[in-house]
């Protein structure tokens, strides 16, 4: 091996100046700045919208099967059900969207014979949808046909279409018109048991012979091969033209109009389903689970869930604007500057994996992505560098506004709590004395402390169990829970420390000792250890210590809080709930006494095993009346029953803040619907420069590395040199 | 040679069965199925029908190890744990929890793990020689002292350190390369150098200072005085007689890990947004898929067996005097 070193310092200088005029050079080879673009370079002039998809990617695109909010991210692009919600205004508001109008709500008695809303004999309604004429698919490989009308992509075997495998390898493709059938053969698809969907088991409560349909297919051989569930008739389903459909559901359920606006009510067209059954591919995922086929505003083009997913303008979408009216303060916020424009206003979405906050952070301050998240909270350390609580509530940092970087903060439809469990023998009960335990609990925990310290002011204290937005959420002083605040100055003040010890030796446990044993009053907390820290927890423990009460954490895994919850053994648990339509019954349900898992022995929401036969009572009447003043003072009643007896020890509406970047307009935040990529509009020019002025690459870090190095390496050099010159006599010297 | 690695690769059938049976009771002492079933339908409004539906339709609805409703072998083979290990022996990894089919998923998935493992690995193991042998060749002085304090030093810190600390210079204040993202379009070099350069500078504190260790000792053997008397020169000392001597050693912590660079690493594939096998895996415990995560050590097992059976022929090519038999 032949190693030679530099004969002299003054070649090793020549190397260096070498290296230092080369450099410039290599460094220009990477090409025009930014050098840290981590899209792949633009294939086309299409208007593409960057966000993320965090912190995994969607497990099921079925409608039939995927219940989770990052799923409903992409469905609800694609797919449009028969309703939806109203963008802009707020409370929340139901509109038609694949309807021509809301759909027609007939009653029917035992005998099916129409009857009257207010009739006591009801024992079935009938909704009657009308679809709009304008319904289209996107374009499909399933809808392809060969010249005598048959689907051209149908194979007797898996070896006959190998060649394709994604939804981009067919050559061809197809289109059709939304039918009637495409929505009944969903439904039946609900209850197809080899969709396993989770809706089978609530939706078989309400649609009539869901269940008898259900167990007639349970029954019928498969062997993988494609069932045409068209050949078999499902009782509550009635297809009576080519745009109209009837669901008939069991006696009265008014609820049932807003699970119409969710995914699971999306059209499949048959042939679809029969497309994805062809043999072999399921193997290669060319299934419905993870490539939709819908009549939305989007269509898949790209499905990688290790990398991206990628959404194009569906061609075919139906003439839809953006609405002109809003909620009140809408306009002066630019939310109505687009009113009456066609939507939507970009031609392509892509989501990028991101599992960890910081490069996602990063990529967004860069102008990489143009909104911080779409679905996930950002209360973590990352994000909260990005805000401070000042003296209008939480502003965006420094930084954040030299790159006029906005916030779209949105108060979730959901509450997180820390529930009693009603059948404790310590805390649970409804005898006065355990009404003040519980009181005294709820009082020293302060909620309000506690949501500035670990969330960062991103959650409000809950007076109620329902969530602002939703009817029956009162502000102000009728809203306040009375029995642990008093309205003061007009606003809300937390009971004292005083009155909670008073209400604790009335409940016998004077000084936080039982008044029996002189034992100290311990109470357990079950929490599910990613969901808490220490900190948070010697925080809870301090809380209570005020009134000389012992605290116990239990720390478990979901299965296992899971397992407690159904089994009835926990005592105080934490728990939440994001509402799925926005009624007061979505949230008063859960305290319904059969909603206990104990009692339905199931995986029943009412974990607090609550059981109060007026409010059962009172449930009962709610879930059947429309909307209105009587069923407004039943929801009031219903939540003064809930505050008296103190079934949770505290609670919040989880609130959310998104980052947008400055040319990203039309960022109203929707608690409800994930339909709203159509709204989005994106300033391209300004995201370009932007993105340039803000990543100009720092290229001195990399010659000072290279100085250090060289100042490193060289004293060895030299030692090495030094040593090989030497005599064997001075060497020993 | 022959007969020995068939006798290696049929040592491997109880090893393989040994493993699998240990990762279905790991896991399954943590979850039941009902639990698989609930994290897979969304958790609310999961109604005993719905439950029962996907452990049928998944294959869940039996006993884990025996079934005591049928008699003879089908009381053992109508069990989850037969019906789900079996398949594996064929390679059929069948479909995960969420109904993508693994073996599709893997054969995707195995090449951005190994466009990160390999240079990572090669670039690593080139670096810490070098470095080890240019300590060696000033052992015992100040410069040999301070090299092992500084190797013992990048040991003693967090794999997670050099992650942050590098995407946070290098991407996030000098902008030079992306902070995370794979494309294998045509730029996926641009997403690796970052991975690479933090894979290989944090392997050189222990790499370099093990090599070190393993070249001291040859340094002072009969035929490195000899390769000096003849007038040699240090540098092919070292590399021309001390490096080919060391190398059994090498090989043995070295052979081993190659065929499992297809699995890739948790952490980089991770914080780096690389789509491979390692990232695959830590989803998979995250989201309870036995399915995957079964599949994974399985073939992570056959991995490891397969670089053990690499490594004992490797010797055969270091050293002429190893014979396999």
């Amino acid at each position: 091996m032949n190693f030679e070193l530099p004969s002299s310092l003054g070649a090793a200088r020549i190397y260096l100046a070498a290296f230092a005029l080369l450099a410039p050079g290599l460094l220009a080879g990477c090409g025009e700045p930014p050098w840290n673009n981590p899209h792949p370079p633009a294939v086309d002039e299409a208007l593409t919208y960057q966000s993320v998809m965090t912190p995994a990617p969607p497990k099921h695109l079925d409608p039939a099967v995927s219940y989770a909010s990052d799923e409903a991210l992409f469905i609800m692009q694609i797919y449009e059900p028969p309703m939806g919600y109203h963008f802009l205004k707020r409370p929340y508001e139901l509109l038609p969207t694949a309807l021509q109008d809301f759909p027609q709500v007939s009653y029917l008695d035992e005998q099916g014979a129409e009857v009257a809303a207010a009739d006591p004999a009801i024992a079935f309604t009938r909704y009657t949808l009308h679809l709009r004429e304008d319904l289209h698919y996107q374009p499909h490989p399933a809808f392809a046909l060969d010249e005598a009308g048959a689907p051209r992509y149908l194979f007797d075997s898996a070896a006959a279409g190998a060649q394709f495998r994604q939804i981009p390898d067919f050559p061809e493709t197809g289109d059709r018109a939304v039918r009637a059938n495409d929505y009944a053969y969903a439904i039946k698809r609900l209850a197809d048991p080899d969709n396993a969907s989770p809706m089978l088991g609530f939706m078989s409560q309400y649609i009539v012979g869901m269940k008898a349909f259900s167990e007639e297919l349970a029954q019928v051989p498969r062997n993988g091969d494609w069932l045409d569930l068209g050949e078999y008739d499902m009782q509550g389903l009635s297809v009576l033209d080519e745009r109209t459909l009837s669901i008939t559901i069991m006696g009265r359920y008014p609820q049932f109009v807003y699970w119409l606006a969710m995914p699971f009510f999306s059209p499949i067209a048959p042939e679809v389903d029969r497309f994805y059954h062809n043999p072999g591919f399921a193997q290669r995922n060319l299934t419905l689970d993870w490539w939709p086929v819908g009549s939305g505003p989007f269509m898949m083009v790209k499905n990688d869930p290790n990398s991206e997913i990628v959404l194009q303008r569906n061609p075919n979408y139906r003439a839809d604007f953006f609405p002109g009216q809003g909620a009140p303060g809408d306009r002066e916020a630019g939310f109505l500057e687009d009113a009456g424009k066609p939507i939507p206003f970009i031609d392509r979405a892509v989501f990028r994996l991101e599992k960890e906050v910081l490069p996602l952070w990063t990529k967004f301050l860069q102008g990489y992505y143009d909104r911080s998240g779409e679905v996930h909270g950002n209360t973590n350390g990352v994000f909260d560098q990005a805000f401070v609580v000042g003296p209008d509530g939480v502003e965006v940092s420094g930084e954040l506004s030299e790159h006029n970087i906005t916030m779209s903060p949105d108060v979730k439809p959901g509450i997180y709590y820390y529930g009693f469990n009603m059948r404790d023998p310590l805390v649970g009960g409804y005898t006065e004395d355990k009404r003040k335990l519980r009181q005294a609990l709820q009082i020293a925990f302060n909620t309000e402390e506690y949501l500035n310290i670990f969330y960062k002011g991103n959650g409000i204290a809950a007076h109620n169990l329902i969530p602002p937005g939703i009817s029956g959420h009162i502000e102000g002083e009728q809203g306040i829970n009375p029995y642990v605040y008093d309205w003061v100055d007009g606003e809300p003040r937390r009971k004292s420390i005083e009155y909670a010890r008073e209400l604790l030796a009335q409940a016998g446990y004077p000084n936080g000792r039982d008044a029996r044993t002189g034992e100290p009053l311990k109470i357990f907390i079950d929490v599910q250890s990613q969901a808490i820290g220490n900190t948070s927890m010697n925080w809870i423990d301090r809380q209570f210590s005020q009134i000389g009460v012992q605290v116990e954490f239990r720390p478990a895994d979901w299965s296992r809080t899971r397992e407690k919850l159904l089994t009835g053994n926990t005592q105080i648990f934490s728990h939440g709930w994001l509402a799925d339509y926005p009624d007061p019954e979505n949230f008063l349900f859960l305290l319904y006494g059969p909603e206990s898992p104990l009692e339905c022995q199931c995986d029943g929401s009412n974990n607090s095993n609550f059981k109060h036969e007026e409010y059962d009572t009172l449930f009962r009447q709610v879930r059947v009346l429309p909307p209105g003043a009587e069923r407004d003072a039943l929801v009031a009643r219903m939540v003064d029953i809930y505050r008296r007896e103190a079934v949770w020890l505290y609670a919040f509406y989880p609130r959310d803040i998104y980052l947008n970047n400055s040319w990203v307009y039309n960022t109203k935040r929707h608690g409800i619907s994930k339909a709203t990529l159509k709204y989005i509009r994106i300033d391209d020019a300004q995201r370009q420069s932007m993105r340039v002025l803000w990543n100009q690459p720092v290229t001195w870090p990399l010659y000072a590395i290279v100085i250090v190095l060289l100042a490193l390496v060289w004293p060895g050099v030299l030692a090495y040199r030094r040593r090989q010159n030497a005599t064997a006599r001075n060497h020993q010297e | 040679m022959f007969a020995y690695i068939i006798r290696r690769v049929l040592y491997a059938v109880p090893i393989l069965i040994g493993v699998n049976l240990l990762t279905f009771l790991l896991f399954f002492v943590v979850n039941s199925p009902d639990d698989m079933a609930v994290s897979q339908l969304g958790e609310k409004y999961v109604t005993p029908e719905a439950i029962a539906a996907w452990k049928t339709k998944n294959g869940y609805d039996k006993p884990l190890f025996l079934n005591a409703s049928n008699t003879g072998l089908e009381s053992l083979t109508d069990t989850i744990f037969f019906t789900k290990s079996v398949k594996l022996f064929a390679f059929d990894f069948g479909r995960s929890e969420s109904g993508r089919d693994i073996t599709s998923d893997v054969s995707t998935r195995m090449w951005p793990s190994l466009a990160v493992a390999l240079p990572t690995f090669i670039i690593g193991i080139w670096v810490n020689i070098c470095v080890a042998l240019l300590v060696v060749m000033f052992h015992a002085t100040r410069l040999d002292r301070w090299a092992v304090f500084l190797f013992v030093s990048l040991m003693s810190i967090s794999y997670l350190f050099y992650i942050i600390g590098g995407q946070y210079l290098v991407a996030k204040t000098w902008k030079l390369v992306p902070i995370s993202g794979f494309h294998a379009d045509g730029q996926a070099w641009k997403f690796l150098i970052l991975p690479v350069l933090v894979g290989v500078v944090a392997g050189i504190g222990s790499g370099a200072r093990w090599y070190r260790t393993l070249f001291l000792e040859e340094a002072n053997q009969d035929y490195v005085r000899t390769a000096r008397a003849k007038g040699a020169s240090e540098i092919s000392i070292l590399f021309r007689h001390i490096l080919p001597n060391a190398l059994i050693p090498i090989l043995t912590g070295v052979v081993v890990l190659i065929p499992s660079l297809f699995m890739g690493g948790l952490l980089i594939e991770s914080f780096f947004g690389i789509p491979g096998l390692g990232s695959y895996m830590l989803d998979a415990i995250k989201s309870q898929d036995f399915a995957i995560v079964r599949s994974m050590v399985f073939i992570g097992s056959i991995l490891y067996i397969f670089g053990l059976i690499l490594t004992d022929i490797s010797y055969t090519w270091a050293d002429p005097r190893v014979r396999l038999s």
